[in-house]
């Protein structure tokens, strides 16, 4: 295709706290922007229809599939992905319980499960394990198996319910 | 990057975009996405250009206006659910909700995007259909109004020209006491519903007064057991006439696919219906 048939816009985002201006071809969805334009590979594709949610990210704060959203929509919004989780060396929560719990293997469904479970449990301090459960029933991960990862979210879940 | 090309417009009022849609052809509009989005993705449909209404002012919001609900179809599911006056004058629509996708596709998913793709097996046009909505339209001609029931013409096809959107939906909840219910089966938390029911009854002195019962998934388009409404009114609300109401929804034609049989989509009609009946009864008398 040559450049000129390109639609393509100027975007400013917010990325895990820091500002990029990109041009962006508008059909582009976000998860390819973050992967493939800002080398932010830690968000994974699954499906790419929204099924498997391996691309769970927040915009605003809001746990969204990152492949049901183009990179133009992300205009002006701040983005959180798993390289924004922890503070330099030091693990966010629920990537603490993560290792704690031995909750994955391949690592593939990871980092749409902590997403997930990271907008899920900020808004919903002290969520027991059907909430958790529930709450990650879009996001699919064929070899650890749930109990694992729901023990590491119901963990978090009562911490931070003790702790508010 | 999966999409076909398009070329992207992004309008911020209903002039700029109606004005837009009287020079535009092959046009696909881009609400919360958690639909089009896939088939973009699949690229199951290639439009020439694709319209993003996220950002057109006016579109979102919940406000009661007189008796009536009205909600802006760029309003999100996940809006609805925490909604206060969803919660106090349409609970049956956050009952449904919940069945609605996963919380994360919920932040996106709008009430209008549901009514439009008209998936057969969608939760929010068989809550429009059970509460009478009235829909208002708007395109270059102007708005019109539809009647939920004129809305479904066929399978995934609602009544709108291409050059039209859905602005609002307007619902006038039942005044006085009554009880409410929504039940779906399917496959996984989340996905598909085989079949989805949704009811809402008023009883007096123990004989229904008023009934609403209105099924998705099972056939083209949800519908209203109409027939099994009007049976309803003066019967005791017992066991045996919401046998009944379920017997009228087994005997409804329904759709066979690959997975399901219509069979099992009667089946399920049926008992659903029955279920739904039950519960409603019984927020209905407070038992």
């Amino acid at each position: 295709m040559s450049e000129q048939l390109k639609d393509t816009r100027d975007i400013t985002v917010t990325v895990n706290g820091k500002s990029y201006q990109e041009a962006v071809e508008t059909r582009l969805h976000l998860a390819d922007f973050l992967r493939l334009q800002l080398k932010l590979t830690g968000t994974h594709l699954g499906c790419e229809h929204g099924v498997c949610g391996a691309c769970t990210i927040l915009v605003d704060g809001e746990a969204v599939r990152s492949c049901l959203m183009l990179a133009v929509q992300a205009n002006g919004r701040e983005v959180t992905t798993i390289e924004g989780l922890a503070d330099g060396e030091e693990l966010s929560p629920i990537q603490e319980a993560f290792s704690e719990h031995h909750a994955l293997q391949c690592g593939f469904c990871t980092s749409g499960m902590i997403m997930s479970l990271t907008a899920f449990i900020e808004e919903n301090p002290g969520a027991d394990e059907a909430a958790i459960r529930e709450a990650i029933s879009g996001n699919i991960c064929r070899c650890t198996g749930y109990q694992s990862i729901v023990a590491a979210g119901v963990a978090v879940a009562a911490k931070q319910a003790g702790g508010s | 990057m999966k999409p076909g090309r398009f070329t992207y417009h992004d309008p911020t009022t209903i002039d700029e975009l109606t004005g837009l849609l009287a020079s535009l052809e092959d046009v696909k509009f881009l609400a919360g996405g958690q639909s089009l989005m896939p088939m973009l993705n699949m690229r199951f449909t290639q439009p020439d250009h694709l319209v993003d209404l996220n950002g057109i002012d006016g579109l979102a919001g919940i406000a009661l206006n007189g008796a009536a609900l009205e909600i802006g179809a760029m309003t999100r599911q996940a809006t609805l659910m925490k909604s206060g006056e969803i919660a106090e004058h349409l609970p049956v629509m956050q009952a449904a909700l919940h069945w609605v996708g996963h919380f994360q596709t919920r932040y996106r998913g709008t009430i209008g995007g549901s009514l439009c793709h008209l998936d057969p097996s969608a939760e929010l046009p068989l809550i429009a259909l059970l509460c009478d909505a009235e829909l208002t339209v708007v395109g270059p001609e102007g708005e019109r109004s539809v009647a939920m029931g004129d809305w479904p013409l066929a399978y995934m096809m609602p009544n709108l020209s291409e050059q039209e959107i859905l602005k609002l939906i307007s619902i006038t909840p039942w005044g006085g006491h009554h009880g409410f219910a929504f039940e779906e089966i399917s496959r996984r938390r989340g996905d598909f519903a085989i079949v989805g029911v949704g009811c809402q009854l008023a009883v007096e002195n123990g004989s229904i007064t008023k009934a609403a019962i209105a099924i998705g998934g099972a056939d083209q388009v949800p519908y209203r057991l109409s027939e099994a409404e009007a049976a309803l009114i003066g019967q005791p609300a017992s066991e045996e006439t919401f046998a009944a109401a379920g017997e009228v929804a087994r005997q409804k034609d329904a759709m066979s696919d690959a997975y399901i049989t219509a069979a099992y989509r009667q089946r399920l009609a049926n008992v659903l219906t029955k279920r739904t009946l039950a519960a409603a009864a019984q927020r209905a008398t407070g038992e």
